[in-house]
This record gives C-alpha cells, sequence and structure tokens, in this order.
C-alpha cells in the first residue's frame, strides 16, 4: 500500500485523519472521491492483504499447528499484526482486581486496524435501537432516528457488498431491493439449527455479512454512490471490478487477497489513494489533538515509531477514528489550557458509558450428525445463518427478566482441523488405535456452537480513565479500565443458555459442559468480543454528550469522531456496519463545511 | 519430503548459550538441575511473523527432543494412531516433529504440556523396564498396547499412575492435532474443501436426506 514518511507530508491538509479501519477508511474514501486533501495517521505499519494474506495455508504449514499463542491470539493464520489482548510496551490497567470487573483490550495496529480480520457480519441498528431509553426507560436515547441514518446504511452496503435475505422482521431492517447480495446455501449446521428453532419458536434466517457473493455490479452502483461525481465514479467502479466474488475456501478471519470480504485495505483505501488526494503514514501512533489559539483544533502531535521523535500533522479539521479506547485515550491526553480534562470534555463524559456485547456461548454434540458423509462445509468463510432478536413483545410485556435483545450466531464444525485436536478429549478418552481414528470420524463435525450476542446497557460503572502513573514505551499515559456487568446483562446471559440448551435438545443433541448457574459463569469479560462502544457518546446537547449527532464535538468544532465512541448505545447488532454508515454522513458534512468555505 | 533427521536441529550456539546461563545461573544457586526438560531460551516468532509462507517443524524454534525421546514419542505416536484402512500411521505424518516442535515451544501453554510430556516419556520407559526389560520403542505391540492400557484407565488413585494417565490424554490429543493437520488427516476424519470454487452447493442431497433437512436457500 503506498505510504509517504512523515517528510513527504504536505505543510497542511484539509482534512487529517486518526486510524484506518472502518471510521477512518469511510472517512478517508468519502472525503478524498470529494476533492478534499486528506493525511491519514496509522499507529501500524503499512499492510498489503493482496500480498500478505494465508490464503490456503494448513494447519501442518504452520507453527503448532496454527494454535493461538501470546503472540497471535487468534491463531497464526489470523491476518491481525502487531495487535492482540497484549502488546509488548504498550500495557492498559485494571481499575478493579476482581476478576468479574476485568476489561480486555483488543488492539491492532495495523493498516486496516480490525477491518482486516473482523467477521464481516454487518446488521443494521434497527429504529428501536436508537431509542431503547424512549422504549423502556433504560439507558439513553441516541440524537438521531432510524430514517436519518438508513440512506447511510443503503450507501455503504452497496459500496462493501453485504450478502443477505430482507425477512420484514421487527426491529431488523430489510435493505432496499438491489442492495444486498444473494446470501449463501444453509450449511448443515444452519439448516439444523434453523429447523430447531422452528420447534422451539426461535427464528433462524440468512445473516447479513460483508462477503461478495457475486461480482459487484460495478456498472451501476458507483452512479448511485456518488451522483454527478464522474471522476469518483470511475475510481470506485475500477476499484469494485479489481474484487472478485468469494471462492469459498478460506476462513474470512485471514483476510482476503482477492477482496471477496470488505477490508479497508481492500475497499476503502485503494480509491482513495486512487484519488491522488489521500497520504497514509504509517507507523505514525496519534498522542494528542492539536489546539490552535482560535480554539479550534489544528493538526495531531504523534510519535513517529520509525524514528522515536514527536511529529507532527496540520490540517483544517481533524478526525478520530483510532478505536473507541484509542480515542478516547488521545482526547484525556490532549489536555491544554483551554482543556484542562482533555480536548472535547467539558462535559466530563469523554471515556463514560463504555459497552462491550454480551457474549456466551453453548455448545452440544448432535448423534444426528455423526458420520455423516463427507462434503465441503467451508462455505463464505464465516456465519451464514442467525437469529435475529425474536421476543420484543414478550420483552415489553415485562415477561422477561432483562431488558435488551440478542442475536445467535451458529458454529458448525466441520471445518479445517489442525492444530488442536479436532475433537474433544472426552469423546475419545481411553481410546487408541484404528477404534480411537474411527471415533474421531464419528463425531467429528457432529457439534454445534450456539453463540449469544447481546446488548448492554450503558452504565456508570463501566468506563475508561488515564492511568495515573502507567506510561506507556513512549511515555503517553495509558488507560485504565473499570468493568461491571449489570443484572441486565448476565440473566441475558442465562436466558440464552437456556435458550440455546433447548435448540440443542430439538437437534436430538446433548449439551456439553456443566450447567451454568449464573450469568457470571459464562460471560466472557468486558471487551472480550471486540465491541467496546462509547467512551464519547453523542447527543441533543453539550452538557450530557460529548458530541452532537454528525459526530462533530461541541467544544471543539472541527472536531469529529467516527470510531465506535460517538454510540450511545450498542445493540446486539454488530458496530462495524454503523462506524461505517455515521463515519459517511459525518464526511457529507465536513465536505459541505468545505464548500461553503468553512473548514 | 523432509526425515526428521534433515530438520534444523539444535545449533551449536544455542547449546553454548544455554551453557553460559547455566554456568550464570549456578553461581547465584548452591545447585542447578540442568536436565533437557526444563532449559527454554528460544523466542517465540513475535507479533509479526510473515504470514504467507509455509513453515516447517523446526522454523522458528530449535526442536529439543533427544534421540531416545523421539524413538519412544514415534513408538507410542503409532501405537495411538497406527497403519489402517483410515490411512497410514502418525509417525508417517510427521507427528512426532509436531510434539517436538510443540514441546520446544517459548509459550507457557506449550511448556506446561511440555513438562507433563516429558515426565510421560521418562515414566513410560521406566514401566517398560521394569515390566519387560526394555524400552517401549523396543516392545512388540502387545506389549506397548498393554502399557496404554494402564494409562487408559480414568481410576487410577495412585498419583505415578494418574499422572501418566494425564500425559496420555494430553499426547493423543496433540498426536490427533497434528495427524489431522494433514491432508491424509484430512482423509481420514472425513474433511474435504480448502480448494476455489466458482459456486457453493452447501450440503449435498445425500447428507440432507439422512437428517430429514430441505435446503432453505433456493438460488
Amino acid at each position: 500500500m503506498p505510504t509517504i514518511s512523515v517528510s513527504q507530508s504536505k505543510a497542511e491538509y484539509d482534512v487529517a485523519i486518526v486510524g484506518s479501519g472502518a471510521g477512518g477508511g469511510q472517512m478517508a474514501y468519502t472525503l478524498t472521491l470529494a476533492g478534499l486533501k486528506c493525511v491519514m495517521l496509522e499507529a501500524g505499519r503499512s499492510y498489503d492483504p493482496v500480498t500478505e494474506t494465508p490464503m490456503f495455508q494448513t494447519a501442518d504449514q504452520a507453527p503448532l499447528g496454527g494454535a493461538s499463542t501470546p503472540d497471535k491470539d487468534l491463531g497464526f493464520w489470523d491476518s491481525t499484526i502487531d495487535g492482540g489482548w497484549d502488546m509488548p510496551g504498550e500495557p492498559y490497567t485494571q481499575g478493579s482486581t476482581s476478576k468479574d470487573q476485568e476489561f480486555t483490550w483488543w488492539r491492532s495496529r495495523m493498516m486496516g486496524g480490525r477491518t482486516n480480520h473482523w467477521g464481516r457480519i454487518s446488521l443494521r441498528n434497527g429504529p428501536y435501537d436508537f431509542k431503547g431509553r424512549s422504549r423502556d426507560g433504560l439507558g439513553f436515547d441516541w440524537p438521531i432516528t432510524y430514517d436519518e441514518i438508513q440512506p447511510y446504511y443503503d450507501k455503504v452496503e452497496m459500496l462493501i457488498g453485504v450478502y443477505g435475505t430482507n425477512e420484514g422482521m421487527e426491529n431488523t431492517p430489510d435493505s432496499p431491493p438491489g442492495v444486498l447480495q444473494p446470501p449463501p446455501k444453509g450449511r448443515v449446521g444452519d439448516l439444523m439449527t434453523q429447523k430447531a428453532g422452528k420447534k422451539v419458536g426461535v427464528p433462524v434466517i440468512p445473516i447479513h455479512r460483508a462477503v461478495l457473493t457475486r461480482p459487484l455490479d460495478a456498472d451501476t452502483i458507483p452512479a448511485k454512490l456518488h451522483p454527478g461525481n464522474k471522476k469518483a465514479q470511475k475510481i470506485v467502479g475500477d476499484a469494485m471490478r479489481a474484487r472478485a466474488a468469494c471462492f469459498w475456501a478460506t476462513p474470512c478471519g485471514r483476510g482476503c487477497s482477492i477482496a471477496a470480504n470488505y477490508q479497508s485495505t481492500t475497499v476503502h483505501l485503494p480509491p482513495a489513494l486512487a484519488t491522488g488526494n489521500l497520504d497514509i503514514i504509517p507507523n505514525a501512533h496519534a498522542r494528542e489533538v492539536l489546539i490552535g489559539k482560535n480554539g479550534k483544533a489544528s493538526g495531531f502531535l504523534f510519535v513517529d515509531k520509525t524514528t522515536g521523535k514527536e511529529e507532527r500533522v496540520n490540517a483544517k479539521a481533524v478526525v478520530l477514528a483510532a478505536s473507541s479506547g484509542e480515542s478516547v485515550r488521545i482526547l484525556l491526553n490532549s489536555e491544554n489550557n483551554q482543556f484542562p480534562d482533555g480536548v472535547a470534555n467539558s462535559s466530563g463524559l469523554v471515556g463514560k458509558y463504555i459497552m462491550d456485547t454480551v457474549g456466551s456461548s453453548l455448545s452440544g454434540q448432535i448423534p444426528a450428525m455423526e458420520n455423516l458423509p463427507p462434503h465441503n462445509d467451508d462455505g463464505a468463510g464465516g456465519s451464514h445463518f442467525y437469529s435475529p432478536w425474536w421476543l420484543y413483545k414478550e420483552q415489553l410485556a415485562g415477561k422477561l427478566d432483562f431488558a435488551r435483545g440478542y442475536h445467535i450466531e451458529i458454529g458448525g464444525t466441520r471445518r479445517m482441523p489442525g492444530g488442536n485436536s479436532p475433537v474433544p478429549g472426552d469423546y475419545t478418552r481411553g481410546l487408541y488405535g484404528t477404534k480411537l481414528k474411527e471415533e474421531a470420524r464419528r463425531y467429528y463435525g457432529s457439534f454445534i456452537g450456539l453463540a449469544c450476542r447481546g446488548e448492554m446497557i450503558p452504565n456508570k460503572n463501566s468506563y475508561a480513565e488515564l492511568d495515573p502513573t502507567v506510561k506507556d514505551k513512549w511515555g503517553i499515559p495509558v488507560l485504565r479500565w473499570h468493568w461491571k456487568w449489570t443484572d441486565h446483562e448476565l440473566n441475558m446471559a442465562m436466558h440464552a443458555e437456556r435458550t440455546f440448551a433447548s435448540m440443542i435438545e430439538a437437534m436430538g443433541g446433548k449439551v456439553r459442559g456443566t450447567p451454568a448457574k449464573t450469568g457470571l459463569d459464562i460471560i466472557r469479560p468486558g471487551g472480550n468480543v471486540k465491541h467496546e462502544v462509547g467512551g464519547a457518546r453523542m447527543g441533543d446537547n453539550s452538557k450530557d454528550s460529548v458530541c452532537n449527532s454528525l459526530n462533530q464535538t461541541w467544544d471543539v468544532e472541527n472536531l469529529f469522531l467516527t470510531d465506535a465512541a460517538p454510540f450511545v448505545t450498542n445493540a446486539d447488532k454488530n458496530p462495524t456496519l454503523s462506524i461505517m454508515a455515521f463515519s459517511w454522513r459525518c464526511a457529507d458534512h465536513i465536505i459541505e463545511q468545505a464548500r461553503q468555505g468553512n473548514l | 519430503m523432509d526425515t526428521h533427521e534433515t530438520l534444523p536441529r539444535l545449533s551449536r550456539r544455542q547449546v553454548l548459550k544455554w551453557f553460559a546461563a547455566a554456568a550464570a545461573a549456578s553461581q547465584a544457586t548452591p545447585f542447578l538441575a540442568f536436565s533437557q526438560d526444563s532449559v527454554h531460551d528460544a523466542v517465540g516468532y513475535g507479533s509479526d511473523p510473515k504470514l504467507n509462507e509455509i513453515y516447517k517443524r523446526g522454523d522458528f524454534w530449535p526442536l529439543t527432543f533427544s534421540s531416545k525421546q523421539r524413538k519412544t514419542v514415534t513408538a507410542l505416536a503409532d501405537v495411538i494412531l497406527p497403519t489402517d484402512d483410515l490411512g497410514p500411521a502418525a509417525s508417517q505424518l510427521r507427528v512426532p516433529d509436531f510434539i517436538d516442535e510443540w514441546v520446544s515451544a517459548p509459550y507457557p501453554k506449550q511448556q506446561a504440556d511440555g513438562k507433563t510430556v516429558l515426565s510421560g516419556l521418562k515414566w513410560i520407559d521406566e514401566e517398560s523396564n521394569q515390566r519387560f526389560k526394555k524400552n517401549f520403542a523396543d516392545l512388540n505391540i502387545k506389549q506397548q498396547q498393554s502399557i496404554c492400557d494402564v494409562m487408559c484407565k480414568q481410576d487410577h488413585t495412585d498419583s505415578k499412575l494418574k499422572q501418566a494417565a494425564s500425559f496420555f490424554r494430553t499426547f493423543t490429543s496433540l498426536s490427533m492435532g497434528a495427524y489431522y493437520s494433514t491432508p491424509e488427516g484430512w482423509k481420514a476424519i472425513g474433511y474435504t474443501g480448502n480448494t476455489p470454487s466458482p459456486t457453493f452447493a452447501g450440503p449435498p442431497q445425500e447428507v440432507l436426506d439422512k437428517l430429514g433437512l430441505e435446503q432453505t436457500v433456493k438460488s
């Protein structure tokens, strides 16, 4: 990926962007195609999915069979480089020593950030998801409705390519006709779960994922995305033609060298670079938002990791899209005379109301699936089906002991084996020889995992602040995380556990593991689903929010936040698609301001 | 194909480093247990290894089994996963190399497994010598199986036998992880895939029929 060094950067840009993932990538894409000159700071190294992605590599070609290690938390072939739960020299700390209050922070210091490895699950927030407080009195409302953001969901889906179906279900928005790509066929695990769901009243439908099941329509989509902008249409059309449809092999978490799935490095950055309006500086670790005498942002102070020196870039407007936690950290580290508590923090809300997704799972062994005839079950390298939340009416009627919804993700197990034993040890205990091999073949692929991905209600006890003493290897103060689940999340996890057990039993299967007594037995630690959002929420006024509905901070009019930091709530819908929709909308606002000469 | 003889072995430099470390440590402590099962100064592959590559065992850290340990591992792995109608024996798929790489790795989980494996290998030869006056690798298959039968029992009360059973579970799991990583292993277990295709048909009718399922995504 073409990049520049600090010394090659221009004296001033229209817009400086921190972060090259979903939020930063979308921002750079939209601004540069409209002609704005942008510079992007990426804390990690440059990365080229076309040449670096390990497509087709097998477990026997990886150290330790590709098993996860502290160096590569999600396994050797996972695309994440220079990232993970722990990064040497870049610590974060815990506000509590209690295990229940632990926060785990995933970082991905590489070009494209987490979009290189993410699950590609692309669900729209629905109308209820923006008005939770109005519906049930809990949490907060967003200062925006679904109808206002909907055109941006449409545009993002057309640009990145999302497969799925329109089912007309409650608070699970349909896309306009012609926007979605055809869904892939159900696999064994999908169809088994769907059939079991019918028995127990849980709908199971095709999921929405950012994977091309056919080539994008490069002849018509660009004109819909960029009306009246011929140059943008040409560039975007060319970029779409450079992407191939899925060839139904290798997991998406490795990234995709043929660009069949969305990652910023294959979808957002190439057209942005093709405009000639984008300079990307890699290994640039943002430290502070620079504020001029007029109270406006003037650029960023950053550490050039190749030299260890502090450098700056200057711009008329600045965008933070460094991931919610990192953006919070940069804002809090940017204190000065005008902003003694950190930039854009007059409300005192920077770092507050952080949420993750409620995550738990249960697996079962299904005798009917033993000894199935071998067949290719790889599919689209990730989920095909899921269950959207289905109990809105029961919940509103007060029949459940938690307030918000979860969706169910389905995990089949006929995946490419390797590294770890493909069959849990308790199924082959005491066996060796041909009998062991027969039993391994019998049980392989007969397991199904069901995972809860649910909404957490924002609470006062889940927040991030600067650690008063600990600094990273460049001397920059690090984040200290505080975390607490409430009964809503814990009860949700228990509900999911009971639901999953009933589904597994409806398949004639047997639940694995010991039943949970409380939600704390099964809920994953805070941050562990890697959906940490919030920390600089948007709102109607400067007293109780950090930015407005355009992702523009109240205190600094030319400072915008376009990762998940402005999220007011965290619906069960995975955040990436919403990050992109809001980033595009914010970019349109910046373009309009530039046109009016207001930058 | 490479055999274990052609794989990178411990380098002389590596051995010298160990001795230097041992000498330094022995000045600080009255006694240093310098056994090969406790020395790991290798480093991992780091957070940015080259991903679009094909690696072989020993590329990142040296393999550390002694030739005696390797013989025992090979014999045991082949009892656990022998040649039969489902595929070749473990050693033909280089399972011993995988286990060597695993126990030699510088990561906590692997080092914990390494302790279990190395003490298990010691136990198994002691047991063989006690019962048959030979090392495990030199026993006939019936004798080897009789020792495996002891390790397979799950209700041991004796702590040594309990450890042996735990070793057998770990060893079997590692062997299966290695065996089924290979194309021959895929065939043995029934995995098919990792090949590009212009379309994805979903499960074949035969599979749908067996499970009483209907494909609900129509094209």
